[in-house]
């Protein structure tokens, strides 16, 4: 088990490197940090001079990737690929094109994101198992026909109608809860209900029909067949005996998605104007930050890997058939 | 006049070239023709895919260009597409600013000079209900008047479609039989009425109002909705004819060859599933948006400028989204290649190359066709909400997704302003709707592992 799990950590490392190099040759060599400068400072009526300051100041100035000038390991060290990426590697994340630390803003802006993301997780999941297990309970009847024509009906809805609609028919029109906006304490508890409410509908279409044809595999397999034949009523089948065994791909399911959870939604957070990591990486798209954005990516599959990670240990956990070796 | 190509232009005639390819090729063969059949025989998929055809057919028209030399043309020297040239007057009728469906006064209140008298009122709008002469009075019956012929015209269109269906019928049995209550023939003849039912009454209220009202610079509704129709199909479409040679190939490669090349194949798509989509897609465009902004003479026109960027974002989401589709491709290899006929081609001395081609690709053909009808709607919908983020189409080119966007602040506006967003919507949601019916007909016929009998 021990020997499996640094085996997989092991895999991380040129993952994580594959990532690293992707968004360099992204960032700095498709377009040489020259065409941010002018991109950053405007396109014309530039001096080479202001450029260069630019570039200065957020050690844009260096060489690619091998310093002539320098004596030693100086040579390596002293280029944009080590200052920028070797360091991302360490979760050392520099500082943003404006100037701020973004270690620092990640860290604070974390837990806006996790306290609407984890709570829209955890109802989502509820709602669609209870809903999809309602479906196969019915199956074969003309409820269950409607309700499938239902989910279709729901997935070919855009998110932003769900974010659009709801925030005008809720807050605006009803005005149960506030447009928008955060709060830090536990007051922001009103500033939540809307956007996790939302999340949750904007998920059954495709989430119910995605439970339904795991129970729907279940429910062909022989031992529920032997638990009807034993004279259980249909609802016992199903919530007790189809339900637990559905649970492993429902879990491995689920575990890749909780470390995504830290990165919070791009939508939720700037509609509702959370100020989470969400509306930061969208906000930084629209500053054209390019520091912020490779930090996310690079963040975001760090998340990722582990998640996957996370997933293999999750499957010998629940399901004593797995052995890793 | 001369005919103008861009890129998606020349891609999207690509495209329909080569799906008549493919219905030629698919004709001769009874075994692939069984699962068409079977969708042909659904009538929820045959009414889908009419509504699918129709828009396809605004999508079409809108992929040829013309450049009109004329210099007494209205609007400069930008090309104008065939949809452009039969909805000049929906083109053309601009407003000042916003104005709700089917109005004959403006949105807002203007100050209207008088001979001495200021009088604060909403002015009449230039073209909308500008035949009128006593508005209050008339308005309701011109519209019932207009909104009537119209719909008369759409049900004698659809008669006389229907009549050349009864005269020339075609040489196989018509009507296949569902085991609904509906047969598949009924089916599109249904949604076909209501097809046209739906384009005579906008026709007919569009020949003196703007049937959909205006945005804020005064353009129809309706024409940009009608205009949106290509930029979703071509991101729906263009798409997977980026992705699709690499997760072909990459995916046939790594589960044929195994050893080595599965590894490098397997570490490259890990690698870029890893990167969450949206930021992988965030990242490229503002790398392309450096890219245009620090080269603007390569680019002629607005118009070719708006399509590269077009062309870019399909590219894009190409490039971030074969992972998926590679990852099913492989594994479905690795199970071909120890089947006995792959095993007796090679003990014949066939080489790697033909047997993958005639031996492997067809059998896993119909995976691609599964995920390619499954990822078009979820292209669609990803449109809006790139836009919306501003790292979609560029904001010069008609789409949900920027309507939608500039929706954000209609909605603050009193009176609401909402039909913008609720046409935008509407298409999308028609759209998106039939063709995740049709996905799932697709997917139902050709995956094996699914009611074989049935």
């Amino acid at each position: 088990m021990i020997a499996y799990l640094l085996r997989r950590l092991l895999y991380a490392v040129p993952l994580l490197i594959g990532v690293n190099l992707l968004t360099f040759v992204l960032f700095f060599v498709v377009n040489s940090p020259e065409d941010m400068a002018r991109m950053h400072l405007g396109q014309k009526h530039v001096t080479t001079e202001a450029i260069a300051k630019w570039k200065h100041e957020r050690g844009y100035d260096l060489p690619l990737f091998w310093n002539e000038g320098q004596a030693g390991l100086e040579k390596l060290e002293k280029t944009i690929f080590f200052e920028k990426s070797v360091r991302l590697m360490r979760f050392d994340f520099g500082s943003s094109d404006s100037g701020r630390d973004i270690g620092a803003d990640i860290g604070e802006r974390l837990w806006p994101s996790l306290a609407i993301s984890l709570p829209a997780l955890l109802a989502g999941l509820l709602t669609n198992v209870t809903l999809a297990l309602g479906v196969v309970f019915l199956r074969q009847t003309a409820l269950e026909f409607t309700a499938m024509i239902g989910c279709v009906a729901l997935m070919s809805v855009s998110p932003l109608f769900y974010i659009i609609g709801g925030q005008f028919l809720f807050a605006r029109l009803l005005q149960l809860v506030p447009i928008s906006g955060w709060d830090g304490g536990t007051d922001s508890f009103r500033f939540l209900i809307l956007p996790v409410a939302i999340s949750v509908v904007s998920g059954i279409g495709s989430g119910v029909r995605w439970y339904r044809t795991l129970f729907l595999e279940e429910v062909e397999k022989d031992y529920v067949r032997t638990a009807r034949a034993k004279g259980l009523s249909e609802a016992r089948v199903l919530f007790v005996h189809v339900l637990r065994n559905a649970l492993i791909p429902i879990l491995t399911g689920v575990v890749v998605v909780i470390p995504l959870l830290f990165m919070g939604s791009l939508l939720m957070e700037s509609f509702f104007a959370i100020p989470g990591l969400g509306s930061y990486t969208i906000d930084a798209i629209s500053r054209q930050d390019f520091a912020v954005v490779r930090a996310m990516v690079y963040l975001g599959s760090a998340l990722y890997i582990l998640g996957l990670l996370l997933t293999d240990i999750s499957y010998t956990l629940v399901d004593p058939r797995v052995r890793l070796s | 006049m001369t005919l103008v190509f861009f890129w998606t232009d020349a891609l999207v005639w690509l495209l329909v070239a080569m799906l008549g390819g493919f219905l030629f090729y698919v004709r001769g063969r009874e075994h692939l023709r069984r699962p068409w059949r079977k969708i042909l025989a659904d009538p929820a998929a045959m009414a889908s895919l009419t509504v699918l055809l129709a828009f396809g057919a605004i999508g079409v028209l809108d992929s040829l260009h013309f450049q009109f030399t004329d210099p007494q043309a209205e609007n400069g020297n930008e090309p104008l597409s065939l949809l452009d040239v039969a909805l000049t007057p929906l083109r053309s009728r601009d407003e000042k600013t916003y104005s709700a469906p089917l109005a004959w006064h403006s949105y807002s209140r203007e100050t209207l000079g008088g001979n001495g008298v200021v009088l604060r009122d909403y002015p009449r709008l230039q073209y909308g209900g500008a035949q009128l002469a006593d508005p209050e009075n008339q308005w309701a019956g011109n519209v019932v008047l207009r909104g009537g012929l119209g719909l008369l015209g759409g049900l004698a269109l659809w008669a006389c479609g229907l009549g050349a269906r009864v005269l020339f019928p075609s040489p196989r049995g018509r009507g296949v039989r569902g085991e609904g209550h509906l047969s598949s023939g009924s089916a599109v003849t249904l949604t076909a009425l209501i097809l046209c039912l739906l384009a005579g009454l906008l026709t007919g209220l569009a020949s003196g109002y703007h049937p959909l009202g205006t945005d804020k610079v005064g353009q129809d509704v309706l024409y940009q909705s009608l205009k949106s129709i290509r930029t979703g199909l071509v991101i729906g479409t263009l798409t997977t004819l980026v992705m699709l040679p690499f997760a072909l190939l990459l995916g046939m490669l790594a589960g044929y060859f195994r050893g080595l090349a599965d590894d490098v194949i397997q570490y490259l798509y890990t690698t870029l599933n890893s990167i969450p989509g949206v930021l992988l897609i965030a990242a490229a465009i503002l790398v392309t948006q450096v890219y245009m902004a620090n080269h603007e003479e390569d680019f002629a026109s607005l118009a070719a400028r708006a399509d590269l960027r077009l062309l870019f974002l399909c590219l894009i989401l190409g490039l971030t989204s074969w992972t998926g589709l590679c990852r099913l491709l492989r594994a479905e290899t690795l199970k071909l290649r120890d089947m006995e006929f792959v095993q007796a081609a090679r003990a014949l001395g066939v080489s790697d190359g033909m047997i993958l081609l005639r031996h492997i690709l067809p059998n896993v053909f119909h995976i691609v066709l599964i995920s390619v009808a499954l990822d078009f709607s979820s292209l669609v919908l990803a449109e809006a909400v790139l836009s919306y983020i501003s790292i979609g189409v560029d904001p010069a080119t008609h789409s949900w997704g920027n309507m939608i966007n500039s929706a954000r602040l209609e909605l603050a506006r009193d009176p609401v302003v909402w039909w913008p967003l609720a046409s935008a919507l509407v298409f999308m949601f028609t759209l998106v709707l039939a063709a995740n019916l049709f996905a799932d007909a697709v997917r139902d016929a050709f995956d094996p592992r699914r009611g074989g009998g049935t």
